[in-house]
């Protein structure tokens, strides 16, 4: 097996004596989606934040295909193929859905210092942003303002977002948070469609979702991972089925 | 794909219609401006073409201020500092036996791009009310070392031995010709920002605007965006001191005080945030009442602060939002 | 030499107590309620006309002084209730607007009421005159008189803050708001009491300095860029930092306007020192200012994160 996409060991983060992740260990091989479960207050979020870099952590290492980004900033680690969705909707309301897209290919097309030409007239940037779109079944809602779509749309446009930087690892944060059944069938299957081209973590409460999508999982309580493996695997786990079923089942 | 694209691009995006829609406004005040000689000819009334150059000039100084406050959602509160150093570069260039225009204007826009970058770089580390604070202190510290700048004037301010010239011709003599310079440098600069505020640049600068974090997540740090939105603003302004000082052929500490910085975010805001032409007709309204209110009662500064606070407290979501419902604009 | 340098030090000192007394209930304000509010200096400014004019009807300054802080207090509560309330829940630029607002119609008003000429305040008999401190030092007695009344108030506000229940609730409500109000605190009033504190503090430093300074209608606007200062230097929500920065201003601002000058004739010739000592020496403060933000974003006790 080669090296993974993403390696993370003995990560850590406290607020005073509250750990909030403990030594975290993880390995996602290119290729795999890896679910990240656990109950609420497990710390998933927390990790989250420090996989994408928006919460420093207190020691550990995080690594992508092998370089230590550990003290990099969120900027950039997404410019190293490292994108993330948000569990509370992001997007740029104001913004036209088609501009939501191209402003994250633009970010990694050249420089935006340039300030005469328009950037809504550059081609280059609005195909690419056409095609993170299309990926997601959004292209009908191009001109649409971003603020105007229906909340399932939005949860796709957040992927699109991240796919349009061009990511190869997507972290992908609650994305079936608030949707309904039809909703939520649609980014299921878009994120079964996603898996053939990155490499995702995904982090979501829906259990059917997440063991119809998983190809690894492993489970967060109390900051900890207790398990990790394929979903059948976990499912059988003793101690997963103890912290996170609320089985009493003895080990 | 390439159908999609074109699709995309045939179905016309609303904000073009929006961009269309600045440019009738633009034409339109821009064109109300130019016929003030006209009519000020027409009425006797020679005045009006002096206060028009006022509401020109506070306009420009509005202008620039909105790419900050409008699009950058920074509420800088030490502007009028800018048209201060830009005047006083007029003022201690003419002190010194130089009176070329385009030497005076690249002594204000240098110093003031200087001031702006070492200012904003200490302010932009911070947000919220540490910005408002800081950027008024750092205003005020401008306004206190032209105060006590005897060498130019001090307190008293400096007058100019003359306007500037240009190719050494005294071109700016006379109401009339300070007057369409004006209007040129207005109408330039409103072109310049419109398409700056439709860039690459521009576009990053309102998504920072709207949701900083979300412009992180996808790879945009919003400091030297900022900063640099903040830099040509105070350039700008810079620009607008220049040509103030000319008018009044005097540059006095007083355009920076820190109520003039009060009055120009009053000015965007009551025009209208995020607009460019909105805060031009901010500036000429508040013109307007100062100069119109004044002749009447030397309280009318009085009445300014009691629409202020009632438009604030009587309007949903604010001047902003009263002013977004206006226009029309976004939410 | 040196009773210069220990008097421009206790009017260091002086400057610094009064600007602790406008800062500290500003500090609060920003820090409790996340209000940005302009008009603070506005009831520096009230506090000294009222107390000129209460003392000119009672013919007794102390008598003056005891009317016009319960008179500030009301007229802050007042302010409250019909503007400020309304402005919690506002973004910043709403608030710059209502609180400039404010402004404009506090000064107009004043002189509208008292003229704009300035008026003055006679030195309480009592405390004229000055007092021999050490060796040749001579000072005058009302200036200790301020700085004396001001460390009894800040010894009172440090008890206030950190051994009474309200002072429980202003920390906490300074360090989550949210919380404070969750827990079923009536943050409405909390609120109200904190600015009428406030503007009763800000009016007592404008009463003390009354017979020392002019009183006239643009006295509050100077003030309140100081008190700006002042507070971003020890951090927004702080009572201990705006004392610290207080002092550090007051002291920086008195020293630096003398020394700056004395220093510089090392290093410049006689009349070029002079020039520009006397045109460093006003900014000398937001160079502190800004020093320290440098090395500290959020002050000197930061509450919470300077965002």
């Amino acid at each position: 097996m080669s090296a993974p996409l993403l390696s993370v060991r003995h990560l850590r983060k406290a607020y005073g004596a509250l750990k909030v992740t403990d030594d975290v260990g993880l390995d996602v091989a290119a290729g795999e989606l890896h679910a990240i479960i656990g109950p609420n207050g497990a710390g998933k979020t927390t990790l989250i934040h420090q996989l994408s870099g928006s919460l420093p952590s207190d020691s550990g290492e995080v690594r992508l295909a092998g370089e230590d980004i550990t003290g990099r900033s969120m900027v950039e680690r997404v410019r190293r193929g490292l994108a993330r969705s948000f569990q509370i909707t992001s997007v740029l309301d104001g913004f036209s859905v088609l501009e939501n897209a191209a402003l994250a290919v633009q970010a990694r097309a050249g420089s935006s210092f340039r300030f005469v030409r328009p950037a809504a007239r550059e081609d280059a940037l609005n195909e690419a942003a056409m095609a993170a779109l299309a990926r997601v079944g959004l292209a009908d809602r191009a001109g649409r303002r971003a603020g105007s779509l229906s909340h399932g749309e939005k949860r796709q446009l957040e992927i699109a977002v991240a796919l349009a930087t061009d990511a190869r690892l997507l972290l992908l944060d609650e994305p079936l948070a608030g949707t309904g059944p039809e909703e939520s069938a649609i980014l299921v299957g878009l994120m079964r469609d996603l898996k053939t081209t990155h490499t995702i973590v995904l982090i979501e409460h829906d259990m059917e979702a997440v063991f119809a999508l998983a190809d690894r999982m492993s489970v967060l309580v109390y900051g900890r991972v207790i398990a990790s493996g394929d979903p059948a695997a976990v499912r059988a786990d003793p101690e997963v089925r103890a912290a996170y079923l609320g089985e009493e089942e003895a080990a | 794909m390439t159908a999609l694209v074109a699709r995309a691009a045939a179905e016309p995006p609303r904000r073009r219609i929006g961009l269309s829609g600045t440019a009738v406004a633009a034409g339109l005040i821009l064109g109300a401006f130019a016929l003030v000689p006209v009519a000020a000819q027409a009425l006797g009334l020679p005045f009006l073409v002096v206060t028009a150059t006022r509401m020109m000039i506070f306009g420009l100084a509005a202008l620039s201020l909105d790419l900050v406050l409008g699009y950058g959602a920074l509420v800088s509160f030490g502007h009028a500092a800018f048209i201060g150093i830009g005047a006083y570069a007029v003022g201690i260039l003419d002190a010194h036996g130089v009176h070329d225009l385009g030497l005076q204007a690249l002594a204000a826009v240098a110093a003031c791009a200087l001031f702006a970058l070492v200012t904003g770089a200490i302010s932009l580390r911070t947000r919220g009310v540490y910005f408002i604070m800081i950027t008024l202190a750092f205003g005020q510290m401008a306004y206190f070392f032209m105060v006590s700048l005897s060498a130019y004037g001090g307190d008293d301010g400096l007058p100019l031995s003359r306007r500037s010239t240009l190719a050494g011709l005294p071109l700016l003599e006379g109401d009339l010709p300070l007057f369409y310079g004006v209007l040129a440098v207005l109408a330039l600069s409103c072109l310049a920002l419109h398409r700056v505020v439709g860039s690459r640049f521009g576009r990053v600068l309102r998504g920072t605007r709207d949701n900083a974090v979300r412009m992180r997540a996808i790879g945009f740090a919003p400091f030297p965006y900022r900063l640099t939105a903040y830099v040509a603003a105070g350039a700008l302004a810079g620009l607008a001191g220049v040509l103030l000082a000319n008018q009044a052929e005097f540059a006095s500490p007083a355009y920076m005080s820190w109520q003039r910085s009060g009055e120009l975010i009053v000015m965007v805001v009551l025009g209208g945030m995020g607009t460019l032409v909105g805060p031009i007709a901010g500036a000429a309204a508040l013109i307007a009442v100062e100069e119109g209110l004044a002749h009447y009662s030397e309280h009318w500064r009085l009445g300014l602060g009691l629409l202020l606070v009632l438009v604030v407290l009587l309007t949903r979501g604010g001047l902003a939002g009263l002013a977004a419902r206006l226009t029309g604009a976004r939410p | 030499m040196l009773n210069l340098f220990l008097i421009q030090a206790l009017n260091g000192v002086q400057l610094g107590i009064l600007l602790f007394l406008v800062a500290a209930g500003l500090t609060l304000i920003f820090g409790v309620m996340d209000l940005i509010n302009l008009a603070h200096g506005a009831l520096y400014m009230i506090g000294a006309y009222l107390a000129a004019t209460l003392t000119a009807l009672t013919g007794s300054f102390f008598l003056g002084l005891a009317l016009a802080l319960p008179a500030t207090l009301l007229f802050g509560i007042v302010l409250e209730v019909l503007v400020v309330r309304h402005l919690y829940e506002r973004d910043h630029l709403d608030q710059v607007l209502a609180t400039f607002g404010l402004i404009l119609i506090l000064n107009e008003g004043v002189r509208i009421v008292w003229g704009s000429g300035p008026l003055s305040v006679p030195v309480p008999e009592i405390l004229s005159g000055s007092v021999l401190l050490v060796g040749t030092l001579h000072y005058p007695l009302y200036r200790i008189a301020i700085i004396a009344a001001g460390l009894a108030t800040a010894l009172g506000l440090h008890l206030l803050v950190n051994h009474t229940r309200l002072g429980m609730r202003l920390r906490a409500g300074a360090t989550h708001g949210a919380m404070v109000a969750a827990l079923g605190v009536d943050i409405r009033r909390l609120f109200m009491v904190v600015f009428g504190l406030g503007a009763m503090l800000a009016g007592f430093a404008g009463a003390m300095v009354a017979p020392i300074l002019s009183v006239d209608p643009g006295m509050g606007d100077s003030v309140l860029i100081l008190t700006f200062v002042v507070i971003v230097i020890g951090g927004v929500g702080s009572v201990r930092g705006a004392f610290v920065a207080g002092l550090l201003v007051g002291l920086a601002d008195q020293l630096g306007r003398t020394f700056g000058p004395i220093l510089l004739r090392s290093v410049l010739d006689a009349s070029a020192a002079s020039q520009t000592g006397r045109t460093l020496a006003p900014m000398l403060i937001y160079i502190l200012m800004a020093a320290v933000l440098f090395f500290r974003p959020s002050g000197l006790f930061p509450m919470r994160g300077g965002r």
